[in-house]
């Protein structure tokens, strides 16, 4: 995102876009990153309904991965899976990440 | 055209407040608030506005319930004193970072401790650098006129900036003068109707307000600021012209009272300036070369104006009633000081500390700062720059 100037932009930090949250990148903020497991996973959902950050993507009810652009790595949805062994495990961001 | 009124300070700006009829006002309704609130809480009671009144539980929430009010659109006022603004002090810096036009009378008293509730401007001086403006009043009727232009000022598109119009406690806040009020429809017309460019209520254009704002663009939001202050001399200006063809009383950023071939000068602000202008009257008749520049606008800072004014002046003194402590002088003085740097003139200058918690200023005191700038026209700044008076040595 092009940063704009202090003439470009509207006053008293007013957003006048709603929802413009999403051309922010947070994702990189994350120390722990859940690992979705299709295998393991019965599409309950609870992981989406948990997620503070809506970074738990679905396509007609299914889930289809993670928004790593946006997740936080605040491990809720690890927490709420209820399948033994879960479908999300945290993983070390340090551990996991490609350079 | 006008009405002749006998009023308190607190009275006056209720009496503004009651014609602004702003759309809300919240307040803390017991102390340190003062009886401003009591006698607009009366004229919400009569039914004399449609204002929606919002009784809190602390100055902080009373900043913050206007905060809210205005960032929905509302036209939002509150009113303040001494520990209770030290209380809201949090909020007041976010009312001005968002951009909130709220106009809020403040009571100058002193903060405790000791426990102490008389005048002096260590409240608002306190909060000088929070991106509010600051308009100082002398008496009960500048109280009433300010508070009527400060709506107008806030509101500019160029300024969209809070403002405090302040008023010494007790001295006027509680000392009923006679003053000249204007007609309700006068007034109605004079401050209009409000239209915020964005309000929360609007939920075909919906905003946020109070984001987080980082590295990225907070500095960007400051200088905004930074223009918005810039833009208000002009402002405040423009009003104060204006308001004078409505009331017949104009006003400026500062005014110069006998200024003209005065070569001692005293700076002050507040019901001091009525007090020095008597004393000015006097020695002036008695053929001395003395005046009084009165600084009405604090913030922002009218600079080029006061160098301006001063320029020709041998000795001056500034007269702060309140401390910076661990500064080299009280808050007007610095500025004072500065103002003058860089300006090539060659002006004695001594600071007076006076007046803190209440302790009188008379006329006696005015008089002895200006026998002692007398020496000073002749010999220069003093190596004893700030000064105490009317405190037991
Ligand atoms: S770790 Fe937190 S933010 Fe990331 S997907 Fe899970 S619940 Fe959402
Ligand atoms: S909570 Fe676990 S099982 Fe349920 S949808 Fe999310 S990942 Fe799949």
């Amino acid at each position: 995102m092009k940063e704009r100037a202090w003439t470009e932009i509207p006053i008293g930090g007013v957003i006048e876009d709603a929802g413009n949250a999403h051309s922010y990148e947070t994702g990189s903020w994350r120390t722990y990153r859940p690992i979705w497991n299709e295998e393991t996973c019965i599409h309950c959902l609870r992981c989406w309904v948990a997620c503070p950050d809506s970074s738990i993507l679905l396509e007609d009810g299914k889930l289809t991965g993670i928004d790593y652009e946006h997740c936080k790595g605040c491990g809720i949805c690890a927490f709420e899976c209820p399948v033994d062994p879960k479908a999300i495990e945290m993983k070390l961001e340090t551990d996991v990440s490609e350079r | 055209m006008g009405r002749r009124l006998i009023l308190t300070g607190n009275d006056a700006a209720a009496e503004a407040m009651r014609q602004i009829d702003p759309d809300v006002v919240a307040a803390f309704p017991i102390t340190p608030q003062t009886e401003l609130m009591h006698k607009f809480a009366q004229h919400v009671a009569d039914g004399d506005v449609k204002a929606e009144f919002v009784l809190v539980e602390s100055e902080h929430s009373a900043m913050s319930a206007t905060v809210g009010a205005a960032a929905a659109g509302a036209r939002a006022m509150t009113a303040t004193s001494a520990n209770g603004l030290a209380l809201m002090w949090e909020i007041v810096y976010i009312a001005a970072s968002s951009r909130l036009p709220i106009v809020m009378p403040v009571v100058n008293r002193a903060l405790s401790g000791p426990i102490n509730i008389h005048c002096d401007h260590s409240d608002t001086m306190g909060c000088r650098d929070s991106g509010w403006l600051q308009i100082y009043s002398e008496n009960a009727q500048e109280v009433y006129d300010n508070v009527l232009q400060a709506i107008r000022i806030a509101e500019h598109p160029d300024v969209l900036l809070p403002v405090m119009v302040t008023f010494d406690g007790f001295i006027l806040s509680h000392t009923a003068e006679i003053l000249e009020g204007l007609e309700d429809p006068v007034v109605r017309k004079w401050v209009g109707d409000y239209e915020s460019k964005y309000t929360l209520l609007n939920t075909d254009e919906p905003v946020t307000y109070g984001p987080l704002d980082l590295q990225d663009y907070y500095f960007e939001h400051k200088r905004q600021q930074i223009e918005a202050m810039r833009n208000a001399p002009k402002v405040v200006r423009d009003v104060g012209k204006a308001y004078g063809e409505i009331s017949g009383r104009s006003y400026d950023l500062l005014e110069a009272y006998e200024l003209e071939g005065a070569t001692r000068v005293i700076v002050a602000l507040g019901s001091t300036a009525g007090t020095a202008k008597a004393v000015v009257d006097e020695m002036r008749a008695a053929g001395e070369a003395v005046g009084l520049l009165k600084i009405r606008c604090f913030r922002p800072f009218p600079e080029a104006e006061i160098a301006e004014k001063l320029s020709r002046a041998k000795a001056v003194a500034v007269l702060d009633r309140s401390v910076s402590f661990g500064a080299p002088g009280g808050p007007v003085h610095k500025e004072i000081k500065a103002a003058l740097y860089g300006t090539g003139c060659d002006i004695g200058l001594v600071n007076y500390i006076y007046g803190l918690g209440g302790r009188d200023v008379s006329m006696d005191h005015i008089r002895q700062a200006f026998t002692d700038l007398t020496t000073i026209a002749r010999e220069g700044t003093p190596s004893d720059g700030v000064r105490f008076l009317g405190l037991r040595d």
